[in-house]
């Protein structure tokens, strides 16, 4: 369930001047790299493969580090320790100008002084392309990014959509071996970030090409990214697919950073096969699926995700074994949110903690909806449960 | 953490350009000490200049007077150019507001003999007696637009939905004004004080128009005396404006500190 | 009616006090001005007819308007003394400015790129010498650059000359003093201007490609161009009218404008004259002077 980020084998080849791409080298290899600012480090030590086609996030609070990295990956930090391979090559210490590598920056940085024609045009020219092969890129980029009409206006005569749209087309007019966003969409409000991120994803399957965006919206993340880094405090944490975080974080901080849980602390009490028994404080006993990684210490905390606490009147009964245990707590709703397309129901338990039990509103007319201060039971599998160490 | 890199070209010329600028200064306030009267010689600290300096009464009249038309100046200055500021500021558009502004902000660029000279020619003109009032009238025209451009900044520059807070507890829109904005604007009012201030108290060609007889300013007598050479008298009477007007600074920026760090304190982090 | 609407109807009364003031004290006199340059020198004080009484009625006034000449500008226009004057100065205010501009545009640019807990007090630095007294600030030059004065000395001591030079009464000298002076007023709008530019255009500008000195070009350098033109008209124009300087550190063979203005005003004690100079001086400035107008008012008012 859990997984960690491929290791190197062989890595230990100085790198040649311009290697070929190995068949199973990725397209970017950041190797251990650090980045301090005075005594404290943003970045620390942070090693990453990137695939070539990756829809790729970073994830995280703010001040984690994310941002640093992909400055240093678009060349504007150069890093204290470590490399960052780009086809094999260590592109660490070039400058920004010269790396394969463009970024669409998050308050767009479009030139003010400059048409959007000439906006798009701007990084061809410099890569010296010819007049009248630039045109027709332009128009292409246009077309993209569904700017029809608008080519003449300059930035202030355009709506934050619109802009948001051309410091895209103009980050791919290069047509880069590496796309880096830096949380393109924080400036936009809600329905405008879904549809934008339904078409970043799409351009991207389109073009085939690498996107790396950092964020700290985790929906964001989820949505948009094929494999998602979580960093904190200038590490990172766990690297995963969007349902391997969800369902298997690798920490008790990710699984709080990560949608909504609900968190039991205790001691293992005792270990069979597949299933571990924890006496926790204010959960009872829970019967829990033994993690795939096992867990050294005796401490630890189970984590419970609100869509698996079901609610019930009087709960299924356990049959005794504890392969087919069921977990159940008892308490007294305290909280009912109707959320549309599901209820979120704040449960007290009688040991005095609250849990959150979410369930889908699967049936327009419920009689069944359980209302304030009715007793009801909270249960769940072994198998929707996570055990985390600290 | 974006942190725009300085090359060494930024540090030299930054570094060149701030010792160009102070070091002119600075020898002329030690050589205020030079005990010796020639430049070419360090003859040891001493206060020697100071004291000829104090005996000399016309200097010190000219000082004097210097001082009293400089504050008499900034003070009118600074009412009329608060409200020309506040006026260009709030006001929107009104008929004559081109002229208004274009008026306010020619002295600034306008060389200062012409203006002298036009002033003057008013003067003698309506038969007005020339000496201290003539100045301070010389001298408000010229500072006002100064302080205009000071406070203007500082109005534009301010949140609006304070005054708007205070409009929706009950205040109509001058005592709004009056006890909201103006304690936040009060800073660049004295900032604006100062620079008039320093403004009067250096003018010579101004001055020089339109000045009566018996009421020469302290430019006016340095600069006939550098006329006729380099004396160290007036290294020493430099030295004093110098330090004045450093005091005057001093004071300003720890205002100025003071109250930004008030505002910043009750704005929502 | 908008809150912006409700301020304003009060604030315009503010204008009245400042208005009467200003037309009063500058327009006014300007009319004074015209009126002096189109009439003739008389020995009585004050120096100058005809005299516009109003008292005399309306048959004197007529008279009086039938007396104004404007022999005072044709002899602007036909002496070359003043043709020179006006030439030389404006020519000093090019090169200075020019000067100004590129001495002033890298220090503005170091300061805007100085971690912003240390922009205020380089603008500070910058501005202090500006408060210290202008006229001091000369001086102070003569002192260094007088024929016993600490650069001859250095000069000596280092055996790079073996007489004293010659520095002061000269053009260079003139020139020194100038830039000295003026270098706030052309730093300070350049630094405003550069320092409100994001630095995630530079960044975005390398990015796509541009090595560094195509990014200054190509993206600094033009957002910078209002700013230029504030600090370059903030120069030129009163330097065109410069007195001081000049008349301390420069030789005594070409006068520049200021000069004449006032030689004419206190030592010939042609006062006619020197309001037909000053006249001139105030056409020829208009074209800069309105630029410098527009400028101001949309710096001022877009916020």
């Amino acid at each position: 369930m859990a997984e960690e980020a491929p290791r190197i084998e062989a890595a230990s080849e100085p790198a040649k001047p311009e290697p070929q791409p190995q068949a199973d080298m990725p397209l970017l290899r950041i190797e251990g790299v650090a980045k301090k600012f005075g005594g404290f480090r943003a970045v620390d030590g942070v090693s990453l493969d990137i695939a070539a086609g990756e829809f790729f996030a970073l994830l995280g609070p703010s001040g984690c580090g994310k941002t640093t990295l992909l400055r240093m990956l678009a060349g504007f930090e150069t890093p204290d320790e470590g490399r960052i391979l780009l086809n094999g090559r260590d592109i660490a210490q070039v400058l920004p100008h010269e790396r394969p590598v463009n970024m669409m920056f998050q308050n767009y940085a479009l030139f003010p002084h400059l048409s959007v024609r000439d906006n798009i045009a701007f990084g061809l020219k410099r890569a010296g392309m010819a007049r009248r092969d630039i045109e027709p890129r332009v128009a292409e980029m246009v077309a993209l990014v569904k700017l029809d009409g608008l080519e003449q206006r300059k930035p202030d005569q355009l709506s934050g959509g619109q802009r948001q749209r051309v410091a895209l087309a103009r980050s791919l007019a290069r047509r880069p071996q590496v796309l880096l966003l830096d949380e393109p969409l924080a400036a936009l409000d809600k329905k405008l970030r879904e549809s934008t991120q339904l078409e970043l994803m799409e351009l991207q399957r389109r073009l085939g090409m690498t996107f790396i965006i950092v964020t700290h919206d985790q929906e964001e993340a989820m949505t948009v990214a094929g494999r998602i880094g979580v960093m904190d405090a200038g590490r990172l944490e766990q690297v995963a697919t969007p349902r391997e975080l969800y369902e298997a974080p690798l920490s008790r901080w990710i699984a709080e950073f990560i949608g909504e849980v609900n968190l039991f602390d205790g001691q293992v009490e005792s270990r069979e096969l597949n299933r571990l028994v924890v006496a926790t404080r204010e959960g009872g006993t829970i019967v829990a699926a033994a993690p795939r990684h096992p867990v050294t210490r005796n401490t630890v905390s189970v984590a419970v995700r609100p869509e698996k606490v079901k609610l019930s009147r009087r709960g299924p009964v356990s049959d005794g074994t504890n392969t087919h245990a069921i977990n159940r707590l008892e308490g007294v709703v305290t909280d009912v949110s109707y959320l549309g397309g599901s209820t979120v129901y704040k449960v007290r338990l009688d040991s005095g903690a609250l849990v959150r039990s979410s369930m889908a509103n699967t049936a327009r007319i419920d009689i069944d909806a359980y209302s304030l201060s009715q007793r009801v039971v909270a249960w769940f599998t072994p198998d929707d449960c996570m055990v985390l160490q600290q | 953490m974006a942190s725009r890199k300085l090359s060494r070209f930024n540090v030299a010329s930054l570094t060149l350009g701030l010792a160009f600028l102070y070091l002119p200064i600075v020898i002329l306030v030690i050589y205020s000490f030079n005990a010796s009267r020639l430049v070419t010689v360090w003859g040891g600290w001493s206060l020697r200049w100071y004291h000829e300096l104090f005996n000399d009464k016309a200097m010190i009249e000219a000082a004097w007077m210097s001082v009293r038309v400089a504050a008499t100046s900034a003070t009118v200055a600074t009412l009329l150019g608060t409200l020309a500021a506040v006026a260009l500021s709030r006001g929107e558009g009104f008929r004559g507001r081109t002229l208004f502004s274009g008026m306010l902000y020619a002295p600034l660029v306008m060389p200062e003999v012409i203006t002298g000279l036009s002033l003057l020619l008013l003067f003698v003109g309506l038969n007005a007696e020339r000496g201290f009032w003539t100045v301070v009238v010389a001298h408000t025209t010229l500072t006002m637009c100064f302080v205009a451009v000071v406070v203007q900044a500082r109005l534009g520059s301010l949140d609006k939905s304070l005054e708007e807070a205070a409009m929706d507890l009950g205040c109509d829109p001058v005592r709004a004004f009056l006890m909201v904005t103006l304690p936040l604007i009060i800073p660049s009012i004295a900032a604006g004080w100062m620079l008039a201030f320093t403004l009067s108290l250096d003018d010579l060609v101004i001055a020089s128009f339109t000045t009566g007889p018996g009421s020469a300013t302290l430019p006016i007598r340095i600069y006939s005396e550098v006329r006729l050479g380099v004396k160290p008298e007036i290294n020493a009477i430099c030295t004093l404006v110098i330090a004045l007007i450093g005091v005057v600074i001093v004071v300003a920026s720890l205002a100025s500190k003071l109250s930004s760090a008030k505002a910043e304190s009750a704005a929502p982090l | 009616m908008s809150a912006r609407q409700i301020f304003a109807r009060p604030a315009r009364y503010a204008a009245i006090a400042p208005y009467v003031w200003m037309v009063l004290f500058f327009l006014v006199p300007f009319g004074f001005v015209l009126k002096i340059s189109l009439s003739e020198t008389a020995i009585a004080q004050p120096p100058y007819t005809p005299v516009f009484d109003v008292a005399a009625g309306a048959a004197a006034l007529r008279e009086a308007f039938a007396a104004l000449s404007i022999d005072n500008f044709r002899l602007l226009v036909s002496d070359n003394l003043y043709v020179l004057s006006y030439l030389r100065s404006l020519v000093v205010a090019l090169v200075s400015t020019s000067i100004l501009l590129l001495i002033g545009y890298p220090i503005a640019y170091g300061m805007a790129r100085l971690p912003k807990r240390w922009q205020p007090v380089a603008m500070m630095l910058v501005i202090v010498p500006f408060w210290t007294s202008f006229l001091i600030r000369i001086y102070a030059w003569i002192n260094i650059l007088q024929h016993d004065g600490l650069l001859n000395q250095i000069l000596l001591k280092l055996h790079l000359v073996s007489q004293p030079v010659v520095w002061l009464s000269t053009d260079s000298a003139m020139y020194l003093g100038i830039v000295y002076s003026y270098l706030p007023f052309m730093i300070l709008p350049l630094y405003a201007t550069l320092a409100k530019m994001e630095p995630a255009l530079e960044e975005a500008a390398a990015d796509l490609g541009a090595a560094p000195n195509e990014v200054f070009w190509l993206v600094t350098f033009p957002l910078s161009l209002p700013g230029v033109g504030a600090g370059v008209l903030l120069c030129f124009i009163p330097i065109v009218g410069e007195f001081v300087i000049p008349d301390l550190l420069a030789g005594s063979d070409s006068l520049m404008i200021g000069q004449t203005l006032w030689l004419e005003f206190f030592m010939n004690k042609d006062w006619p004259v020197a309001s037909a100079t000053a006249i001139v001086l105030l056409v020829l400035l208009i074209a800069p002077l309105l630029a410098y107008d527009r400028l101001q008012r949309r710096q001022l008012e877009t916020r």
